[in-house]
This record gives C-alpha cells, sequence and structure tokens, in this order.
C-alpha cells in the first residue's frame, strides 16, 4: 500500500492549477469522490484480511489526511485571492470630495450678540425684549428726555407718526423691564436701533445691546469693573482697560462715554452711567434703597474690531464673498 | 463750540501745555472733537516790504523785488501779480521750512533770489490764494509773522453735551478750567460807561414769565461803518464766525466771550417802543436770512409800535437791522427762559447761536453785564454816546440749595473721597455751600441749569475727582440661577438648524421700498415713515422676502450662481390700538439644489427640498393647505399652519418675480412666525413593547388631485386600534394608471403593546383603513 503516498503530491499539484473553487471541487473528485484514488483504496480494505487491515487502513488515511489539506490550504488560498481582488475592484480615491451641501453661516452682528449674551448669561443677565417702533413715552419720555428737551435733537428720530418712533437705542428696554420685575435685575438687552444718519461709518439701522443691573449696592466702581471684565473675556486680552470720560445721557448720572484701550490709543465704545432717579420714578423703584447701573454697546463696533472688518457698510450689504468669511 | 486757545488762556493760563490742556478738558466732560493748529510749524517768516519792483530781464511775469525785512534788504524775485512797491507781505528768509518747501538761495532765471514773499497758501492758512498775502499797513517790518498774525494758536472744538450750556463761551470754559484746576480766573475790566446821552427805548415786557430780565440802551452817533479791530476778527474767525460789520461783530464778539446773545436795532428804524409779547394771530415777520415767516401765537416776539421785530432768542427782524448807514443803536441784552425757545427755531427750519444758547440756558445773573461790555466795545470801536439802561426785571428761576450726602457719594461710585476734597471742588466750581453732619448744602450759581438734583452734584464731584481715579470693580451679588424652561427654544436653536442645512444668514434693513410690500406681499397700507433716509426705505417691512430677494440680486450680480439664505427678525404691523410686531424667520432658496459637484447629479432645488426644511424648523407639527399668495406659484404654495393656526408660507417664487428680478433659476421661499417654532414639549416616555410589530403595505388608486396629507390624518383622525403609523412611500403616475389618477403606496406599521399581534387582527386593521381611504377620497385598492 505504500505506493498511496505519492498522491499527496500529485494532489497538491493538481489542486495548485485550480483557479477558482468549482476547479477545486472536480480537482477533489479524483482523489475523495465516490470513485475517488483514495475511496477506491478504503473499498479495498475489505480484501485484506483482519491483520492487515488496521496497518494498512492507517496508512490509507494518513494520506488521506495529507490530500484534504492540500484541499483546504488551496481552498484558503482561492478565497483569499477572491477577497484581496474584491477588495482591490472597491477602493477609493479617499480625497476625492464628499458629497455636499453648501456650507451655511451666520452673520458676524449674530456671532457678536451670541458672544455677548453668552458672556453676560454666565454671570446670570438674562436676555430681555422690547418693540421697535417704540412709544415717545418709552423712547425719551420715560428716560428723562422730555419734549422739547435739546437731547431729542441729539438722537436723529425716524417718526412713524405723532407719538411713535423707531428707537434711537435700546435703553427703553430698560423701561419696560422694570416696570414689569422687582430689582434685583440684571439683563441685557439686544436689538435693532434706528437713527436717521447714512455714511461711511453710520447705518440707518445699526444694532446695540443695553446692559442693565439693579441692586441695593451697585456702583459706579462696579459699572466699570463689569464692562472691563466683559471687554477683557470678549476679545480675550487679558490687558484691555476701560477708560471713562464724562458725558450726558438724560437717563443715567453720572454718566460716561466708554473707552477701551486699543492698539496704544482709545476707543470709544459706548455710553454708560448709573441710572437716572428720574428713571427709577418712572418705574416706582425706590432710588433710595437700589442703585443701578445701565450701558450700552455699540454691537457693529464690537463686531468690526473683533473680526478686522473695516467698513460698516459691509454688514448690511450681504455680498456673500463677506458674509461667507464668518464660517465657523 | 469753536474756539482759539490763546482767547481761552487770556481769561485763564493753566500750568499745562495744549495738549494737556485739551486731555483735561477731555477727561473732565468737556470733549475736544478736534485740535488744530492754526498754522503749520514754521519759522523764519517776517514782515518784508517791497522797496522797489522792477521787471525780470529775461521772464514777463516775474519781478526782481528788494524787499525791506527790516535789519536788512533783500533781493527777491517773485511771481506774485500783486507784488508791488509799498506792499507789506509775509517774507520767508533763506533757510525757512514752509509745507512742502524749503527756502534756499536760488537763481531765478538768472537773478539771484534771497528769500519767497509769502500767499496765505504758501503758509499753510488757506487752500487757495489769489497772490501774496497781503498786510495792513501798520504792520512793522521785521516782525516774526507768526507774532502779527498770532499764529501760535490752536483751535479747540468741543463736543458739549446739551447740559453744559454754561460752556457755550470762553468764559464758561474757563470757569470750568478753574474748577478743575483752581487757577486764577482774569476776566476783561468792564467800566460803567459816561451816559453822555440820556435818549432812551421805552421797554414793556408782556410776557415777564418767559422774559424776566430785558435790560437795553441807546447809542447814538455810532460809526457803523469802521472796521473791526484784528484781534477782534481773528478771534472771530477762529470760532467759525466771519466777520460782518462792527456792530454785529461786537454783539457775536460778546455771545461767544460771555455766552450771552445780543441783539443791535437800528434806532432809527424802531417805531416808539419795545414790547416783548407772544405774536398775534397772522402776524409776519421778516427775518435777517431772507425768510419771511409766519409767526405762531407761542412765538415770542420783540416788537414795536408798528408790530414784531424780532423772533426773541432766535434771529432779529431785516427791517430794523443795523446797517453802514446806522447811526444810532439800540442794543439789547435780555434773559429767555429755555422752555419757550425750546423748539422753535427748529420749527422754523434753523438753529442759530442765539437760538442754541437760550434753549440751553443762558446765564441770567450776566444780562446786564453783557449789555456793558458789549456798550464798552461800541463805544470804543465805533464810538458813539450811550443812554441810560432801560431795564424790566421779573422773576428769574431760584437756584435751589441742593443736599449731598457725604456717604450717598462715595457709595454711588464706590470710592472713598477725602471729605475735604469735596469742599474744594464744590468751591473750586463757584457753588456756595454749608456743610454740618457730612451733608453738604450746596446752591450752584445762576448759570448752572443742571444742578438740580444729589447726582447731578455727585457727577460733578466724580468728574472733577477724576473718573480715571474709580477703580473697576467686580460686583458682589447673591447668586440665584436664571429660568430656564425646556420646552421653550431659544431662537438660537433656529439659526443653528438652517445653519446647517446650508443657509447663510443675513440682515437686512426693516424698512423697504414700499413696492415690495405692495406688490410682492399685497400689503397696501404699509406703516409709512415720517421722515425716511431715502424714498426706497420708507416703509416698515411686513415681511422678510423683499430684503432675501435683494440680497439675491445683489449676489447674482457679483457672479454667484447659487443662494441659501435666512434672515430672522422683526415684521411690522399695524393694529387698531398701535403697531404690533411678529419674529419671523424666512429662507430664499435659488438656484441648483447642490453645489456642483463630482458626486452628484445637477438638479434644481424642487419644492420638496424645501419643504424638508419647513417640516424640520416646524419640528414635522406643520399642515400645509393649499391658499394664494401674490408673491408664489399658485401651483407651488402652501399656506402653513401649526395647530391650526396659519403660521407661513412656502412655495415659488411665482415666473413673473421670477423675470422681475431677472432670475435664471427657480426660486424657493418661506417664512414662519418664530413664536410658533419656539414650543416644544418636554419628552415623556413611554413604555417599549415587548411584542414585535407587524408592517403591511398598502397600495391605492385615486384622483391625481386628492390632497395625501388628507388621507394620512384621516386615517389619523379613525384612531385605528394597533395602527401605529402609516407613510407614504411612493407615488406613481403613468403607464398601467388611468390619466387623472394616481397611484399611492402606504406602509402601515401595527403594534400590540399586550401580545403579540396576529395576522387577522392586522388584517382587520388594514381592512378598517382601506374602507375609510375607498370612503372619503374614493380609493381602489390596486392589484
Amino acid at each position: 500500500m505504500s505506493d498511496l503516498n505519492h498522491l499527496i503530491a500529485e494532489a497538491q499539484t493538481d489542486f495548485s492549477a485550480c483557479l477558482d473553487l468549482p476547479a477545486l471541487e472536480n480537482a477533489k473528485a479524483k482523489y475523495l469522490g465516490k470513485t475517488g484514488l483514495l475511496t477506491d483504496a478504503l473499498k479495498g480494505l475489505g480484501k485484506l484480511t483482519a491483520e492487515e487491515r488496521p496497518a494498512a487502513g492507517a496508512a490509507i488515511n494518513v494520506v488521506k489526511q495529507g490530500v484534504e489539506q492540500a484541499l483546504n490550504a488551496r481552498r484558503d488560498a482561492i478565497l483569499e485571492a477572491a477577497q484581496a481582488k474584491q477588495l482591490a475592484s472597491e477602493s477609493l480615491d479617499v480625497t476625492l470630495p464628499a458629497r455636499t451641501q453648501s456650507q451655511g453661516g451666520l452673520h458676524p452682528v449674530t456671532l457678536t450678540l451670541q458672544r455677548i449674551e453668552q458672556l453676560f448669561h454666565s454671570i446670570g443677565f438674562d436676555v430681555a425684549n422690547g418693540p421697535e417702533i417704540e412709544t415717545d413715552f418709552y423712547n425719551f419720555t420715560a428716560l428723562n428726555i422730555p419734549e422739547n428737551h435739546p437731547a431729542r435733537a441729539m438722537h436723529d428720530t425716524f417718526y412713524v407718526d405723532e407719538t411713535h418712533v423707531l428707537r434711537t437705542h435700546t435703553s427703553p428696554v430698560q423701561v419696560h423691564y422694570m416696570q414689569n420685575k422687582q430689582p434685583p435685575l440684571k439683563i441685557i438687552a439686544p436689538g435693532r436701533v434706528y437713527r436717521v444718519d447714512s455714511d461711511a461709518t453710520h447705518s440707518p439701522m445699526f444694532h446695540q445691546v443695553e446692559g442693565l443691573w439693579v441692586d441695593e449696592h451697585i456702583s459706579f466702581a462696579n459699572l466699570k469693573g463689569v464692562v472691563q471684565d466683559f471687554l477683557q473675556k470678549f476679545f480675550e486680552r487679558d490687558d484691555l482697560t476701560v477708560r471713562f470720560r464724562p458725558s450726558f445721557f438724560p437717563f443715567t448720572e453720572p454718566s460716561a462715554e466708554m473707552d477701551m484701550s486699543w492698539n496704544g490709543g482709545w476707543l470709544e465704545i459706548g455710553g454708560c452711567g448709573m441710572v437716572h432717579p428720574e428713571v427709577f420714578k418712572h418705574v416706582n423703584i425706590d432710588s433710595e434703597q437700589y442703585r443701578g447701573f445701565a450701558f450700552g454697546l455699540g454691537v457693529e463696533r464690537l463686531a468690526m474690531l473683533r473680526y478686522g472688518v473695516n467698513d460698516l457698510r459691509h454688514f448690511f450689504n450681504n455680498d456673500l464673498r463677506f458674509l461667507q468669511q464668518f464660517i465657523k | 463750540m469753536q474756539f482759539s486757545e490763546n482767547w481761552l488762556r487770556s481769561f485763564i493760563n493753566p500750568e499745562m501745555d495744549t495738549q494737556a490742556l485739551s486731555h483735561a478738558l477731555t477727561m473732565t466732560g468737556l470733549e475736544v472733537e478736534e485740535l488744530t493748529p492754526v498754522a503749520p510749524a514754521f519759522e523764519k517768516i517776517v514782515i518784508g516790504e517791497i522797496v522797489s519792483a522792477v521787471k525780470h530781464p529775461d521772464a514777463d511775469r516775474l519781478q526782481v523785488c528788494q524787499v525791506n525785512v527790516g535789519h536788512e534788504t533783500l533781493q527777491i524775485v517773485c511771481g506774485a501779480s500783486n507784488a508791488r512797491v509799498g506792499l507789506k507781505a509775509p517774507c520767508a528768509l533763506v533757510g525757512a521750512e514752509l509745507p512742502g518747501i524749503s527756502i534756499k538761495q536760488a537763481k531765478v532765471r538768472g537773478v539771484e533770489s534771497f528769500g519767497m514773499m509769502c500767499s496765505s497758501k504758501e503758509l499753510g492758512l488757506a487752500t487757495e490764494a489769489a497772490g501774496l498775502l497781503e498786510l495792513p499797513a501798520h504792520a512793522s517790518v521785521g516782525q516774526d509773522i507768526r507774532t502779527f498774525l498770532d499764529l501760535n494758536d490752536h483751535l479747540i472744538t468741543l463736543k458739549l453735551t446739551p447740559n453744559r450750556a454754561d460752556c457755550l463761551s470762553i468764559l464758561g470754559v474757563a470757569r470750568d478750567v478753574v474748577a478743575m484746576t483752581g487757577a486764577p480766573l482774569m476776566l476783561p475790566e468792564v467800566a460803567t460807561p459816561n451816559l453822555a446821552t440820556d435818549n432812551t427805548m421805552p421797554v414793556h415786557v408782556l410776557a415777564t414769565e418767559s422774559c424776566p430780565a430785558y435790560y437795553g440802551r441807546v447809542i447814538e452817533g455810532v460809526n457803523a461803518q469802521t472796521t473791526s479791530p484784528d484781534w477782534m476778527v481773528r478771534r472771530l474767525e477762529r470760532s467759525g464766525i466771519l466777520s460782518i460789520s462792527a456792530l454785529v461783530d461786537i454783539t457775536n464778539y460778546v455771545l461767544l466771550e460771555l455766552g450771552q446773545p445780543m441783539h443791535a436795532f437800528d434806532l432809527d428804524k424802531l417805531q416808539k417802543r419795545i414790547e416783548v409779547r407772544f405774536a398775534q394771530k397772522d402776524e409776519q415777520l421778516s427775518l435777517l436770512n431772507g425768510n419771511t415767516i409766519k409767526l405762531a401765537q407761542d412765538d415770542l416776539v420783540i416788537a414795536d409800535a408798528t408790530g414784531p421785530i424780532a423772533l426773541a432768542g432766535v434771529m432779529g427782524g431785516e427791517p430794523t437791522s443795523v446797517s453802514d448807514t446806522t447811526t444810532s443803536i439800540f442794543l439789547e441784552s435780555a434773559f429767555f427762559t429755555p422752555d419757550v425757545i425750546a423748539g422753535k427755531a427748529r420749527r422754523i427750519g434753523l438753529s442759530t447761536d442765539s437760538s442754541y444758547r437760550f434753549e440751553r440756558g443762558v446765564d441770567f445773573g450776566n444780562t446786564k453785564h453783557a449789555l456793558e461790555r458789549a456798550t464798552q466795545l461800541v463805544l470804543s470801536i465805533c464810538g458813539g454816546s450811550a443812554g441810560p439802561i432801560t431795564q424790566s426785571l421779573a422773576n428769574l428761576p431760584v437756584r435751589n440749595q441742593v443736599k449731598l450726602r457725604y456717604n450717598r457719594l462715595q457709595s454711588v461710585l464706590g470710592i472713598e473721597i477725602p471729605y475735604a476734597t469735596v469742599g474744594q471742588l464744590l468751591t473750586q466750581l463757584g457753588f456756595t455751600f454749608t456743610d454740618q453732619d457730612h451733608v453738604f448744602l450746596v446752591q450752584a450759581p445762576s448759570y448752572r441749569f443742571d444742578i438740580a438734583r444729589e447726582e447731578d452734584l455727585i457727577e460733578e464731584i466724580a468728574r472733577l475727582y477724576g473718573y480715571d481715579k474709580i477703580p473697576a470693580i467686580t460686583p458682589h451679588a447673591n447668586l440665584a440661577m436664571l429660568e430656564c424652561a425646556e420646552s421653550i427654544q431659544n431662537s438660537a436653536v433656529l439659526r443653528d438648524a438652517l445653519q446647517s442645512q446650508g443657509y447663510q444668514e443675513v440682515i437686512t434693513y426693516s424698512f423697504v421700498e414700499e413696492a415690495w410690500e405692495r406688490d410682492l406681499l399685497g400689503n397696501p397700507l404699509p406703516i409709512r415713515l415720517k421722515n425716511p433716509i431715502a424714498s426706497n426705505l420708507s416703509v416698515m417691512r411686513s415681511g422678510l422676502w423683499g430684503g432675501l430677494l435683494d440680497v439675491l440680486s445683489y449676489n447674482l450680480n457679483r457672479k454667484q450662481d447659487r443662494a441659501l439664505l435666512f434672515e430672522i427678525g422683526s415684521s411690522y404691523h399695524a393694529t387698531a390700538s398701535g403697531y404690533e410686531e411678529q419674529q419671523k424667520v424666512a429662507g430664499l432658496f435659488y438656484g441648483d439644489f447642490q453645489p456642483e459637484q463630482w458626486s452628484s447629479s445637477k438638479r434644481e432645488v424642487d419644492f420638496y427640498d424645501v419643504k424638508a426644511t419647513v417640516d424640520m424648523l416646524t419640528h414635522h407639527q406643520a399642515e400645509y393647505r393649499v391658499e394664494s399668495h401674490s408673491a408664489l406659484h399658485p401651483g407651488q404654495t402652501a399656506r402653513i399652519y401649526i395647530d391650526g393656526q396659519a403660521q407661513g408660507w412656502l412655495g415659488k417664487l411665482h415666473p413673473k418675480w421670477q423675470q422681475h428680478y431677472n432670475l435664471a433659476k427657480s426660486t424657493f421661499l418661506f417664512e414662519l412666525n418664530v413664536q410658533a417654532l419656539l414650543a416644544t414639549s418636554v419628552p415623556s416616555y413611554q413604555e417599549v413593547s415587548k411584542f414585535l410589530g407587524v408592517r403591511r403595505d398598502i397600495a391605492v388608486i385615486v384622483d391625481v388631485n386628492i390632497q395625501v396629507q388628507s388621507m394620512i390624518q384621516a386615517v389619523k383622525n379613525a384612531n385605528i386600534p394597533l395602527l401605529q403609523h402609516i407613510q407614504l412611500f411612493d407615488v406613481y403616475q403613468g403607464k398601467g394608471i388611468a390619466e387623472n389618477k394616481k397611484s399611492l403606496a402606504f406602509l402601515v406599521l401595527m403594534q400590540d403593546t399586550h401580545k403579540t399581534l396576529v395576522d387577522t387582527e392586522a388584517e382587520a386593521a388594514m381592512a378598517e383603513l382601506l374602507k375609510i381611504l375607498e370612503n372619503q377620497f374614493g380609493a381602489e385598492l390596486r392589484n
């Protein structure tokens, strides 16, 4: 029976010649099929004596195992090659651009407003809103600017009718808010405001943020502290300082213009002051018990400084080539 | 207010240079808006006199002049047409540096020249000049021109706040410099004149409440044709006022110097008497500026026997004004209360130096003194004889005592100020006070109209003490968290959602072109501005599409070919009781659905692309109803309802508007009320079923005009047991389906939460569903 050993080598050769699984199955039949060489050899064991049979059987099985091993090895190789081929055929240029919708973005004024809101929210300021078509009373009278007061002339007001104006500042929101809430109060009021003024540095519509803090021990030094803290955080610069210059607003006293240190000089960034007792009187808050500060910041101004925009008019032209520079 | 630094320094001369003075003014509340030198820096320019002038041998337009510059006579070649013998003009010596020119010894066409005769342009005093700057005959040869023309001076422009009317004069600014520095004030001496005539003009003040002080005086025999002295002309010019005539210049000068508006009438043109009264019905006045105005009955006027001759505190009348031929004048110095003047000048469309001051408050303690000062100047410049003062005095404003609590001062400012400093600053301000138990009782002088309450004093002390000395201290506060309703979203959520869908936010004006409102949005009566800044920004928008389309056009003109835009902002609506504002979110999608790219085939955006965005913004709660809108395509318009309330629109821009805006591709628009989008619900957990659900598909054929939304709604409304979800997954029209019909395929999910669903139950549910579609929509089951 030793003549069967050569079958292993023969099978290996046959199997190697097979390139796919059907061919391999065919080649397998020659050795392991119903009439295969090894099957026949096993059938031939019956002709042997009982003494010869175990040794002969064992010898055939060794050969059979060898053939099966060759078969499995070849099968694995074929599968592996097929998979490798498939993977190769499926490979992509991963550097091709993704399938995409256009990129959206927020307006830089919105980004600035959101940043302002976020910072003030972090110390507990609520956001308040008010109408843009405002009554004479809220825009002026309740803010201690009576009719014919020269300060009204400073405002370049758009009139809607005899008693309504487009609000010239966000300060009226203070009054609305204080009419409905009792101190302590901390709000900012962002929004659109309007002045009859249009040139390279003025837009007839722009944005302001009004801030108001009313509590028992609020001081002018606190106002300076909050504004300076805000500017340092907004611009992410610890070295920014705030300078107050005496000024006049009928609804605050003392009043100040706020300047911010910037590139070795000073830049005007808004007005502020301690809430005027007349304003408190209009909203029934006791100015002996409570004090407050208020400030108004120009949002476009902050946006221009923050993002290096050199012309106010960009904000309202809405040129996509401008706006899309602010996609984050 | 603009004035000459040297003029101010003649009143007060603190030991600080120009820059320091300017900074100090700004930091105490008188903001220096502009500080400019009167002349550029130059030297070695002296007064020269041309002593001889001969034609240049080789140049027609040049003269060879001999110029006396004091210590020597120089030969100078000069091309100015007004160069002539006897002329005195500025002469730049060799070595002088003028703006853009260095003066060197030179040969001009072969003739030696040792300097240059100058025009005002060459000195940098004017932008244009016709020839050499001609100096008066009395100019002394050899004197430095800077000294002669007082050129070492600056123009200071103050941006004064409305409360500081007291600083609308040199005296007023000087007083504030006293307050900030404590330096001594030097006032011009004003002597009472000799009364050389007893001529008077009777004065009757009828409106004593509005004119509590009136002083007037006759001056006879004045020479109205004399010229104003150089120093006066210069000070006026440096305050931005042109010299007109000696008499007018004098009244202007006193106005600038003391802040008291004055008026000089031609005495010979006045009839009988002066009255101060309110205008009567139908009275008119022809003003100095040439306009004739109809007077209102609340206009305070100065009148004579014939009628109004001046609008009090605003402007004089033309017929009684002084002129070259005037020989006698009636000089007026009065105090009119701010409220009677306020708004009057604006009403007739002008603002005068006089009205500007009166409506803010003129010092009623200085009225008579100003008249004496003006008299002094008239007598010294124009000559003449002054008569006695006629006066009318009534109840002048009272300056009440104002309480200042030392503790309050410190707590409002948040700093400590030495007690003695407070008193010192009050004194420097010219306030009188007593103090007891840390409470000051303060009386402000007549020129301060802005000191009525404690805060006014706190501000005064703070600005003089120095805002710079107030530290920046963040406050201590009780910490309480803010309300935070989970069911109410912030509009930032909408912005983020739209941004992530590819939309770019824009911000457009709230006022728009009327045509956008009328034609595009079908709003015939928009809210109109009374004083729009431009005719195309004249009405308030009731919707945001006009602005978006405008931005689209702007960008298409700049070579963009796609745009996804959105804006969140107010719309404005007139209501019976006033005005209402609604926050809107609006979007525009123009062009191809996706940017051009290798991996997708190109197609234009369609209705359902944009509808997906609306569904997202409305939390899939929107109901779409067919209605029509003037801006939209009639077949591709849906009005959006949420909980049965109309909340917006979605649709394709009407082809006529597409043409109007010259748009090559389709444009889709949507607009929604923001308020309706922010309410959401707090999630509430429902038990997840342990049993598996069943999916059944069903296809039906219905008329093409049946709305799928109504079919789905009908099924939902029927509350079929077990049925949990129904969804359309296919729409088919064409081969195999009759014309005017469409095939709709739905998937239906069913679930029993208590047990596994059996087929018979599922089939019963499907049968019920089909019955609804058959009965309500004429649906046929598709085989």
